[in-house]
């Protein structure tokens, strides 16, 4: 089907459906944001800067983000604010601790001979507005200690915790998630 | 030896260390729930230190190797815990319920889900 200016991939699903609704200047400042992304990707990939290569990037992937509007929701100007700046490069610093001190758990798990684990499976809500938001966190919360993202629906996350403290959804939103959905919430609503 | 293969070298040996203990891990663990969060976590860093070590000694060479590693460390970093959370939700729904050692019913909150799931495919049928 053919709506507006765009053309948009004919997917079943609900989620597609806001892009009806979405503006020219919108359209225009998605498709500028990931045209830039994919040149940086790009750039990164060749990194040469030749005008030959750099006229045949700017085409492939101006094609290519064409294609794709429909399907990138997670960019407005927005992100590109120093503030939100700020708060990814602390989010990321956050991970990298996270992801670290998951893996020494791990390790200490595996090597212990007993295998002290008491898995088990509890759900909890989130507050987070976009889906984009959601799917970072379910990926976040797969690589922090002990827990693995086995569902998301509309606002619940069904997670596996491999040695489960407390089956009460509150108590569980505090020790798993709390820390990354306080920064994403500053990053997605600023 | 240059300053850059013993850096390079070290974040190898890290990885290599880390990418044992997943294994270790998916050997031991008891169910595949379990083997996912120990081969997820242990392979995602092993496979970032490594490639970021492979990136740091041909940087001697040229300066483009670290950026192409640290473009395949994103997609790798952004790619495994989706991989991973795909694995477990069609175990799921394959009816591999997850080993649960204490008695108390609210440990698998997601089983109503999948029943509830189950129902409203029957009465499509």
């Amino acid at each position: 089907m053919i709506t507006g200016e765009f053309y948009v991939l004919p997917l079943k699903t609900n989620n597609y459906k806001h892009m009806k609704t979405l503006t020219l200047s919108e359209k225009l400042t998605r498709f500028i944001i990931n045209w830039l992304f994919l040149m940086i990707v790009w750039f990164a990939f060749t990194t040469s800067l030749s005008a030959q290569e750099l006229i045949a990037g700017a085409i492939a992937t101006m094609f290519i983000s064409l294609l794709t509007i429909s399907l990138f929701t997670c960019c407005t100007f927005k992100l590109l604010s120093p503030r939100s700046l700020f708060y990814m490069s602390y989010f990321l610093v956050i991970f990298l601790r996270e992801l670290i001190k998951s893996n020494f758990d791990v390790a200490r798990r595996v090597l212990t001979p007993s295998l002290p684990i008491n898995p088990g499976i509890v759900k909890f809500k989130t507050k987070l507005p976009t889906d984009f938001a959601k799917m970072v966190l379910a990926n976040c919360i797969t690589l922090t200690p002990g827990t693995l993202t086995i569902d998301v629906i509309d606002d619940t996350f069904y997670i596996h915790w491999i040695d489960v403290k407390t089956t009460n959804p509150e108590e569980a939103f505090i020790e798993i998630a709390e820390t990354f959905e306080k920064i994403l919430l500053k990053i997605f609503k600023p | 030896m240059s300053l850059y293969e013993i850096i390079g070298g070290l974040l190898s040996i890290i990885g290599a260390s880390f990418l044992f203990l997943g294994g270790l891990g998916i050997y031991r663990m008891p169910d595949v729930y379990n083997r996912l969060q120990a081969g997820t976590k242990a392979t995602t860093l092993g496979a970032m230190s490594l490639i970021l070590g492979v990136g740091v000694v041909k940087m001697e060479d040229h300066w483009s190797w670290i950026v192409k590693a640290i473009i395949i460390i994103v997609f790798i970093a952004i790619s495994n815990p989706i991989s991973s959370h795909a694995l477990s939700r069609a175990m799921y729904h394959r009816k591999k319920f997850p080993i649960i050692k204490s008695s108390d019913k609210n440990m698998d909150a997601y089983r109503e889900v999948f029943e509830k799931q189950e129902r409203e495919k029957e009465e499509k049928k």
